[in-house]
C-alpha cells in the first residue's frame, strides 16, 4: 500500500504527453500517490507513428511501455474509464465507472480529437477520423472494399492519411484542401507547387480551393459536393481538417479556456486552478495550441518541476516540423514565410528532379531565420540547429542548403539512422539495437559501461568511436544533455583540453591530472592527452613513454604473439635499390618476415623487443628513420610516378608526394593521417581515399580532404582547385592543424568533418576564407612541429638509458620472451597459431 | 605482511629498472611476473603478465590507472585493452577470468615478490 501522507497525482489522459509526464515524474521523485484515468482501452502509445500501424508495426510494437511499466513502478492506472467530472472544491475526480479519486494536484492530459466541420452528412457511415489506433483499424476495413478515397485537409496529417489510404490498395485517392495550396501553415506558394507535383506523381489526386458543402450518400458516404456544384464520387472519405484541444471537463469545472477551445495556462502550465495544471494538446498557451508531441513533452517537465519545488517554465517552442512516410521530403523550420525587410531569401529550385529549397536569412545576412524543403530534406536537421542556436552563417548562407546536396549533412543524426540489425562491434557481434538499448534500458552511459555489458567495443576497438556516437546520439533521443568528455578522469573534451593546456603551458601528462582532472588516469585519457601535448610542444615522445600505447611505447606495432613489427619510412615510395638491399639484409639477419605494405612500403614482421634498437640501429645507419606506423601520426603520401615516367603525367607528383611527406613526419594527431598524390585525373595514387588527396590539374593541383579507406569508406571532397605548390601547402598547414586541434580522440578526419556543423562548406571557409580569423596561428602551430621534428628510433638508439627499456625480462635483459614462437611458411617465419 | 608463513619473499630487480607509472616484467622461478610501479600513488603491484583474454604475454606492458569512486587501481592489456582490477586481479570489463597477483614490497632500491611455496 502507498502510504497515506503521500500527495496523490491525478493524471487524466494517458496518450502520450500523459505517460512522459509519469515517466518524468518516476525520474525525479517517487514521492507520489501516482493515479492515471485513460478514456482509451489500451496504454498510451505512439501517436506520432500511428501511421506504421498500416506498415505491419502491431499496436504492441507502438506502445510508449508496457502494462507492467506502470504496476513495476507503483501506479494506478484505470483504462477505459474517462472522467466525466471535476469536483475542484471537494478535490475529487469522478470517473464513467463511478468511481471517485480525491487528489491534491491534477494533471490534465486530455490531448485533442479530431476537428470535424460541421458539414451535412459527416455522420454517415464511411466518413473517419485518423487519430487513434481504433480509428486505424476502422479505416483498414473499409478501405478493403473501397475503390475510392478522399482525404478532407492537406495539412500535415491529412497527407500523412492519404499516403496511407494509397498504401492501403485505395486504387483513387483523392486530397480536399480549402485553401488555394497544400500544408498551408508550414510552406510556401513555389514549395505548395513543387509538393503538389511530386504528390501527383506518387499517384494522388489533389484538388485545392475546394470548399465541401456536403457529404452525399443514403447511410453511406458516395461523394462529395462541393460549393461551386462540382461533385466528386468517393466511396469512403477521412477528415483529417485539423485539432480540437479536449476541454470539457475544464469547461465543465469552470477553469478558464479559450475562445477557440484549449485549457488556459501559465508559464507553469497551471490552470487558473492553481493545484491544476494542463499539458499536452489540450493546454493553450500564449494564445497557441502545439499540435506536437515535443512541446507537450517540455511541458510536462515543466510540471514535473513545479511538482518537485523546481523552477522551470515553458517557454513557448518551436514548431519547425518535417513530414514523414509520404515518400516526399517536406520540411519547414524557423519561420518559413518571413520576408522583406525583415528578410532576404534564397530559393533553389530544380523542377526537374522536384527540389524547392529556401532560406530566409536575417537582413544583416548574418542569421538563418527560417525555411522550406521539399524533395530534399537531409539539411534539415542542420539548418533548424542553424536557426534554434543562432548560429552565425557563412559568407555564402545558399552553401548551407546546396552543399548539403552533396551530402556534406552532418553525419550525428546519420549514425542513429542505421537500422537497428546494423552489426557495429563486428568481433562481438553487437548490433546497433543492442548498444542502443543498453543505453534506454540498462543506463549504460560510457564506452566502458557498454564493454562490461554487452562486450561491444571489447574486441579490436575500431568500432569504439561508433560506439560512442550510438551512446551520445541515444542519450540526446531521450533528451539528456551530452558533453563529450574525455573519460571519468577528465571532464573536458579533447578539444577543450588541447585549448587548456596550452593556455596553461601545461607539459606533462600528471601536471594536466592534477589541474584539469582526477583519479590516476587510465589507458583511454592518457594516449588522448599523449597526442594532445605531442600536438601542442612535439616533445619526446619516449620521455613519457608510460602514458603511450604500447605501440608508441616501444615505436612499433605490437604483433600477435608479442612480437614487433618495424615500417622505415620509404617517403612517397620511393627507393633506391641500395636501400632495398639493407632492407634486405637486416631483415636477414634479425630473422624477420617481410612483405610490402599498402601504403607503398615495407614492413618487417616478427622482431623481439629486444632486438629492436639493434635493427634501427643499422636502418638509421643506411639512412632511415622511423616511418611511425605505430603512430596516431602521418603514415604515408601514396605517389603514383607522375610526369617524369608517365605519359599522361602533368606534374612531378613523387617529388611532391616526398615533399609532404617529410614535411609532416613524426607529427602527431587524433588519429593516423594518410596522403596522396596523383599526376592526373587518372588518379593512380587513390588520393581520394586519403586523409587529404592531391591531384594535378592543367593549372596546378587539385586539393581534396577527409576522405577514409577502412571499415566504413569515404571520398575525399574537392577543398581547392587550380592551386599552387605554395598556397597548396598554405591550406594544408591550416587545414590539418585545424584537425589536430579539434578531433575527437581516434576520430579520422572523414569522421571529423562528418560531425563538424556545417560540414564542408564550413571547413572551405575556415581553412580557405579564414573565416575565424585563425589561420595565421594554424600556420605558426604547425610550423612549431614541423621544425621540432626528431627521429624517435634514432633518440633510443643514442640513449643508453632508453635503450635499456626495450627487454622483455628486466631481470634477464638478454633473455627472449620465450613464448614467442615461429613455424615456417614460403620460405619465411610466422607467428605460431595462438 | 611479511609474517605470512608461507611466502618467501625473493629479491626481482631495482626500483629504477620498472619505469615510473609503468610496468615491466620480471622472470620469477621461471615464472613471467608483470610488477608496476604505480609512483602516482607511491604503490607497487605484480601479476601474472599473460593476459587471459588471448594468452599473450603482454600484461607488464600495459598502461595503468584507476577507476571508479574508489579509484581501484588497474592494468589495461595493450592487446585489447581488457582491464583487470590489480588488487584483486578480477577482470573490471566482460567476463574474462580473472589474472593472479602476487605480493610486491619495496626495500631500499630493491624491489621483491612474495612467493608462495607450491
Ligand atoms: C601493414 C599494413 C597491411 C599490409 O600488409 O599492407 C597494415 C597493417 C595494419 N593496419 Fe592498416 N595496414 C596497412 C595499410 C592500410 C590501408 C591502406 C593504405 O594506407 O593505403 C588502410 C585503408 C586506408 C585508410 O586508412 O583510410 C588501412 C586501414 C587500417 C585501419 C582502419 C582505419 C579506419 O579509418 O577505419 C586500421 C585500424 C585503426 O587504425 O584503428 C588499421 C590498422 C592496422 C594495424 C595497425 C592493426 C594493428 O593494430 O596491429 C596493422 C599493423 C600491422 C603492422 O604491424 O605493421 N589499418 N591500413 C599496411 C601498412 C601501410 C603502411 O605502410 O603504413
Ligand atoms: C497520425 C498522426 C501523426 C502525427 N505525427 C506527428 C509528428 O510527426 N510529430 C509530432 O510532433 N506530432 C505528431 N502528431 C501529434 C502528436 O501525436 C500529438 O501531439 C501527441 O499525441 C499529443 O499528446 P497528448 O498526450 O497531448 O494527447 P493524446 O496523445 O491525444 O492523448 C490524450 C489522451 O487523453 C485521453 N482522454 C481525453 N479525455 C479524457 C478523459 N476525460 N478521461 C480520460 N482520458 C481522456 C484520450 O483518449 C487520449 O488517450 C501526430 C498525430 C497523429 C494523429
Ligand atoms: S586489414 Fe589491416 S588490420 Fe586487418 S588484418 Fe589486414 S593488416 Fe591487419
Ligand atoms: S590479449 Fe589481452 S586483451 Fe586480448
Amino acid at each position: 500500500m502507498v502510504p497515506q501522507h503521500l500527495p496523490t497525482v491525478v493524471v487524466i489522459g494517458n496518450g502520450m504527453v500523459g505517460y512522459k509526464f509519469c515517466e518524468k515524474l518516476l525520474a525525479k521523485s517517487t514521492a507520489f500517490n501516482l493515479i492515471v484515468f485513460g478514456e482509451e482501452p489500451r496504454v498510451a502509445y505512439d501517436r506520432v507513428h500511428l501511421s506504421e500501424y498500416f506498415g505491419g508495426k502491431t499496436a504492441d510494437d507502438l506502445l510508449m511501455a508496457p502494462l507492467q511499466w506502470y504496476h513495476d513502478n507503483g501506479i494506478t492506472l484505470h483504462l477505459g474509464d474517462a472522467v466525466q467530472e471535476i469536483n475542484r472544491d471537494a478535490r475529487t475526480v469522478h470517473a464513467h465507472s463511478g468511481l471517485v479519486q480525491p487528489y491534491d494536484y491534477l494533471v490534465l492530459a486530455t490531448g485533442s480529437s479530431a476537428f470535424v466541420p460541421d458539414i451535412p452528412g459527416v455522420e454517415k457511415a464511411g466518413v473517419m477520423v485518423y487519430r487513434t489506433i481504433e480509428d486505424l483499424e476502422k479505416i483498414k476495413a473499409y478501405a478493403g472494399s473501397a475503390h475510392s478515397g478522399a482525404v478532407l485537409g492537406g495539412g500535415l496529417l491529412g497527407l500523412e492519411a492519404a499516403k496511407a489510404l494509397l498504401d492501403l490498395g485505395v486504387a483513387e485517392t483523392h486530397v480536399v484542401e480549402f485553401a488555394p495550396r497544400l500544408m498551408p501553415r508550414q510552406i510556401d506558394d513555389a514549395g505548395s507547387q513543387m509538393l503538389q507535383s511530386k504528390l501527383k506523381a506518387l499517384g494522388l489526386q489533389i484538388h485545392l480551393n475546394k470548399a465541401t458543402s456536403s457529404i452525399g450518400g443514403e447511410e453511406k458516404i458516395d461523394a462529395l459536393h462541393f460549393g461551386n456544384g462540382s461533385i466528386l464520387p468517393v466511396d469512403m472519405l477521412v477528415i483529417s481538417a485539423g485539432i480540437r484541444p479536449r476541454d470539457e471537463l475544464a469547461r465543465l469545472a469552470g477553469l478558464d479556456v479559450g475562445l477557440r477551445g484549449g485549457i488556459v495556462v501559465n508559464d507553469e502550465m497551471r490552470t487558473s486552478d492553481a493545484s491544476i495544471f494542463a499539458i499536452g494538446e489540450c493546454a493553450l498557451h500564449g494564445g497557441m495550441i502545439y499540435g506536437l508531441v515535443a512541446p507537450g513533452y517540455d511541458m510536462a517537465e515543466v510540471v514535473v518541476s513545479q511538482l518537485t519545488q523546481g523552477a522551470r517554465a515553458f517557454g513557448g517552442y518551436d514548431m519547425s516540423s518535417k513530414l514523414k512516410l509520404i515518400g516526399v521530403d517536406v520540411a519547414s523550420f524557423g519561420d518559413p514565410f518571413i520576408a522583406v525587410p525583415h528578410s532576404r531569401s534564397i530559393v533553389f529550385e530544380d523542377a526537374h528532379s522536384g527540389v524547392y529549397k529556401r532560406i530566409n536569412v536575417s537582413p544583416d545576412g548574418k542569421y538563418l531565420l527560417g525555411g522550406v524543403l521539399i524533395g530534399d530534406a537531409e539539411a534539415y536537421n542542420m539548418l533548424l540547429q542553424t536557426v534554434n542556436n543562432k548560429l552565425a552563417l557563412p559568407p555564402h548562407p545558399e552553401d548551407l542548403m546546396l552543399g548539403a546536396r552533396g551530402g556534406e549533412a552532418a553525419e550525428g543524426a546519420g549514425v542513429m539512422s542505421l537500422p537497428d540489425e546494423a552489426l557495429v562491434c563486428s568481433c562481438e557481434a553487437v548490433t546497433k539495437g543492442a548498444i542502443c538499448a543498453a543505453v534506454t534500458e540498462q543506463s549504460v552511459t560510457t564506452v566502458d559501461a557498454m564493454k562490461k555489458c554487452n562486450k561491444a567495443g571489447t574486441g579490436c576497438g575500431g568500432c569504439v568511436p561508433l560506439v560512442k556516437d550510438l551512446i551520445n546520439g541515444t542519450l540526446t533521443a531521450q533528451g539528456a544533455y551530452i558533453k563529450n568528455v574525455l573519460c571519468e578522469h577528465f571532464d573536458y573534451s579533447r578539444q577543450e583540453l588541447f585549448d587548456l593546456l596550452k593556455i596553461n603551458n601545461i607539459r606533462t601528462y600528471d601536471a594536466a591530472l592534477d589541474h584539469f582532472g582526477k583519479g590516476d588516469g587510465c589507458e583511454t585519457c592518457k594516449p588522448a592527452l599523449g597526442s594532445i601535448l605531442a600536438g601542442l610542444w612535439n616533445d619526446l615522445i619516449v620521455k613519457q613513454h608510460t602514458i603511450q600505447d604500447t605501440n608508441d611505447r616501444y615505436l612499433a606495432n605490437i604483433q600477435k604473439g608479442g612480437s614487433y613489427s618495424v615500417v622505415p619510412r620509404i617517403a612517397g615510395g620511393e627507393v633506391t635499390p641500395e636501400q632495398l638491399m639493407v632492407i634486405g639484409s637486416v631483415a636477414k639477419k634479425f630473422g624477420l618476415y617481410t612483405k610490402i605494405t599498402g601504403g607503398q612500403r615495407i614492413d618487417m614482421f616478427g622482431a623481439h623487443v629486444g632486438d629492436l634498437p639493434d635493427i634501427w640501429e643499422e636502418l638509421i645507419n643506411a639512412g632511415f628513420e622511423s616511418g611511425h606506423a605505430y603512430g596516431k601520426s602521418l603514415r604515408t603520401v601514396k605517389s603514383c610516378v607522375g610526369s617524369t615516367w608517365c605519359r599522361f603525367g602533368l606534374h612531378d607528383s613523387v617529388s611532391f608526394a616526398i615533399e609532404i611527406e617529410n614535411r609532416y613526419k613524426g607529427i602527431r594527431s587524433p588519429h593516423k593521417l594518410k596522403g596522396g598524390v596523383s599526376g592526373c585525373v587518372r588518379e593512380c595514387a587513390e588520393a581520394q581515399a586519403k586523409d587529404f588527396g592531391i591531384i594535378a590539374t592543367e593549372k596546378g593541383w587539385n586539393l581534396y580532404v577527409c576522405g577514409n579507406g577502412g571499415a566504413k569508406p569515404q571520398h575525399a571532397q574537392l577543398l581547392a582547385t587550380d592551386l599552387d605548390s605554395a598556397t597548396l601547402i598554405q591550406y594544408l598547414d591550416r587545414f590539418l592543424m585545424f584537425y589536430i586541434k579539434t578531433a575527437d580522440p581516434l576520430a579520422r578526419t572523414a569522421t571529423w568533418l562528418n560531425k563538424m556543423e556545417g560540414g564542408m562548406a564550413y571547413l572551405k571557409n575556415v581553412v580557405v576564407n579564414d573565416s575565424l580569423g585563425i589561420a595565421a596561428d594554424l600556420e605558426a602551430e604547425m610550423a612549431l612541429l614541423i621544425n621540432t621534428y626528431h627521429c624517435e628510433w634514432r633518440e633510443v638508439v643514442e640513449n643508453p638509458e632508453l635503450r635499456k627499456q626495450f627487454t622483455h625480462f628486466v631481470n634477464v635483459p638478454r633473455a627472449k620472451d620465450p613464448n614467442v614462437e615461429f613455424e615456417e611458411m614460403r620460405g619465411q617465419k610466422k607467428v605460431k597459431a595462438w | 605482511m611479511e609474517t605470512t608463513t608461507d611466502i618467501t619473499w625473493l629479491p626481482v630487480c631495482k626500483t629504477t629498472d620498472i619505469p615510473a607509472d609503468g610496468g615491466a616484467c620480471a622472470l620469477v622461478e621461471g615464472k613471467q611476473v608483470a610488477i608496476f610501479n604505480f609512483a602516482r600513488r607511491g604503490e607497487w603491484y605484480a601479476t601474472q603478465n599473460l593476459c587471459p583474454h588471448k594468452q599473450q604475454m603482454a600484461l607488464a606492458r600495459g598502461m595503468i590507472g584507476s577507476t571508479g569512486e574508489a579509484c581501484e587501481p588497474k592494468v589495461a592489456c595493450p592487446f585489447h585493452k581488457r582491464t583487470f582490477s590489480l588488487l584483486t586481479g578480477e577482470c573490471l570489463n566482460g567476463d574474462e577470468c580473472s589474472i593472479r597477483t602476487y605480493p610486491v614490497k619495496v626495500e631500499g632500491d630493491n624491489v621483491y615478490i612474495g612467493w608462495e611455496a607450491d
